[in-house]
């Protein structure tokens, strides 16, 4: 085991020197010149030759490679050109507010995703299971940001049950969490019914249900922890999928967090701001993936011999 | 080399395989519900000139934001353009930039896996990490990263998208190609000589076209969503295309006045969606069930 967690985390290490790289490399592929981009025609050459400096562009690409990384380390990513704030106070205030959506969707689509795909395996092809693939399917169709604008219309104008934007009270909170789970809730029902149904037709259901136990104790009790097993990695999967589907929601509820900024900082081609939350969002993933890893070697002991 | 004796190390029986396959598929509802929905999508995308009702981008101010009526059978837009004639044409433009897209995925990916499977030892391992790099960046934020780089745009967004499945096509074919390679025919193949380029084109490929296009389908639908999304954010087609997802984000400035604009593509993104997605699981259980828990 202790091995295992040190091979896994020496990989990560090196997926985060990797996309490190990846993020230096944003400038040197941008078409033209990036601070002529940035400052206009009409710049000084001083102003230039200043911005030039600040960003890196006069040192050849490794040497400003292994600088960001060492400025990274001490927590300095640069200042934001937009707000001529440090990059990492600009993240620092924003991040936040999308582990709270994150963390909430994340929450909503395991317990919905998990009830009702366990719902839709008890009764295999019956009209609950139906109706929940039939969601399922639309739930992963369906573009987050149009369901978004739909939910706005009908919860926040329509009904005027909820706030259509903005941040501050739970009530803020829902819309943009049940719209960011929704394509996870759809695949995550999928996982739990078709493992359920799989581990359901073992042995040892069979032989728990012999002996007289109840269906919601074989269920709960012998056949859902061993189902879960490969839900828990899509969890983690999806986690990747919630941050980038982050950027869509809080740009259509305007919530103030990392994904509407790096909308705003693309168009306002701030490349520092951009670079900083590109690698806070890129870490994040590494970190839970690592962890997912963990949790998976720690439910299914047979992984670290795999 | 003789041909026949590699003839004969060909799988046999297609023919009637195909035909046995095409019966299972036509019994499989959801797959031909989603075949339906892709012809009549490509059907669409086609013939667009002659299926639009009005020029989409005739601009009719004094029509402007109106709901559905008899003669705009969708409503217009915000400059009074027929909404019908603009998500038919748009039918054409995400569907040329989610093919070419998925085709770049495909190419760079496939590739990648062919040669790591084939080269083994530290090629493998080169190329594997680099893949790994790609996926540890979260969903939307790789593609967004390289529009950020390289400018908005339709060519920049087919990179972007390509680059983003490249991955997933690299690790397919490189499962794939581990697989096959040990297995007897290949191996006899190479004991009677045949070179291994012929080896790969000839052996290899055939064996693994099943898998890649139920793959390939599956990632259609992502494209499309994908797609949608950076125009939605105004990464993606520019103006003045009729692009689904642009069409939602104009729409969006009027929702509560005038919800069509914004609610009627989205629909058809959706629709789109749908229908790839059904093909694609459809043909995956038809062409290789074992499959289904990893896709």
């Amino acid at each position: 085991m202790g091995r295992f967690i040190l091979r896994r985390a020496l990989t990560s290490l090196l997926v985060a020197l990797g996309i490190v790289f990846l993020v230096t490399l944003i400038l040197d592929l941008i078409p033209g010149d990036p601070v002529v981009m940035i400052l206009g025609q009409n710049a000084t050459a001083e102003q230039v030759a200043a911005l030039r400096r600040e960003l890196g562009l006069d040192r050849p690409l490794l040497l400003r490679y292994a600088e960001y990384i060492g400025r990274a380390v001490t927590g300095d990513l640069g200042r934001s050109i937009m707000t001529r704030r440090p990059v990492a106070a600009e993240v620092a205030e924003a991040w936040p507010n999308t582990l709270l959506l994150a963390a909430t969707a994340i929450g909503i689509a395991v317990a919905l995703g998990i009830g009702l795909g366990a719902v839709s395996a008890l009764r295999p092809n019956g009209w609950v299971d139906f109706g929940v693939r039939l969601l399922a399917l639309l739930g992963l169709s369906m573009p987050i940001f149009w369901v978004g604008l739909v939910f706005i219309y009908i919860f926040g104008f329509y009904l005027r049950l909820l706030p259509i934007g903005g941040s501050g009270t739970p009530q803020h909170l829902v819309l943009p969490a049940v719209t960011l789970a929704l394509p996870s809730v759809a695949l995550i029902a999928r996982m739990t019914r078709s493992s359920l149904l799989e581990v359901l037709g073992e042995d040892y259901v069979r032989t728990a249900r012999a002996k007289g136990l109840s269906e919601p104790a074989v269920l709960l009790g012998h056949a859902l922890k061993n189902a879960l097993i490969p839900v828990v990695t899509v969890i983690g999967l999806q986690f990747g999928q919630l941050l980038g589907g982050a950027i869509l929601t809080e740009t259509v509820f305007a919530w103030p967090g990392l994904g509407r900024l790096v909308v705003l900082a693309i168009f306002a081609r701030d490349y520092p701001l951009l670079q900083g939350i590109v690698l806070i969002f890129a870490f994040s993933y590494v970190v839970v993936n690592l962890l997912v890893d963990l949790a998976y070697a720690w439910l299914d002991p047979r992984i670290t011999y795999a | 080399m003789g041909s026949r004796t590699e003839e004969a190390l060909r799988p046999v029986g297609t023919a009637p395989a195909l035909v046995s396959g095409l019966r299972r598929f036509a019994r499989n509802r959801a797959a031909v519900v989603g075949a339906v929905i892709v012809g009549l999508l490509v059907f669409t995308a086609l013939f667009a000139e002659r299926l639009m009702p009005y020029d989409p981008t005739l601009q009719r101010l004094e029509l402007r934001r109106q709901p559905p009526t008899a003669a705009h059978p969708l409503g217009t837009d915000e400059f009074g353009r027929d909404i019908l004639s603009r998500v038919i044409l748009g039918s054409r433009v995400t569907l040329l930039v989610s093919l070419v897209a998925v085709g770049v995925g495909l190419g760079l990916g496939g590739t990648a896996g062919l040669v790591a499977g084939f080269a083994g030892r530290w090629v493998d391992e080169l190329l594997m990490r680099v893949m790994d790099i790609l996926l540890s960046f979260p969903y939307l934020l790789l593609a967004i990263a390289v529009v950020a780089a390289l400018g908005p745009g339709e060519r920049n967004i087919v990179l972007a998208i390509g680059i983003w499945s490249a991955p997933a096509f690299a690790r397919l074919v490189r499962g794939q190609v581990l697989a096959i390679k040990e297995r007897e025919f290949i191996v006899a193949a190479y004991a009677v000589g045949v070179p291994v380029v012929r080896v790969v084109l000839l052996h290899v490929l055939p064996n693994i076209v099943p898998p890649l296009l139920v793959f390939a389908t599956l990632y259609m639908a992502n494209a499309i969503l994908l797609e949608a999304a950076l125009s939605f954010l105004g990464l993606g087609v520019q103006p003045p295309w009729p692009s689904w997802g642009l069409m939602v984000a104009t729409g969006r400035d009027f929702l509560l006045i005038a919800p069509h604009v914004a609610t009627i593509p989205g629909l058809a993104i959706m629709l789109a969606v749908l229908g790839f997605n059904l093909l694609g699981d459809g043909l995956r259980d038809l062409l290789d069930p074992r499959l289904r828990n990893r896709l």
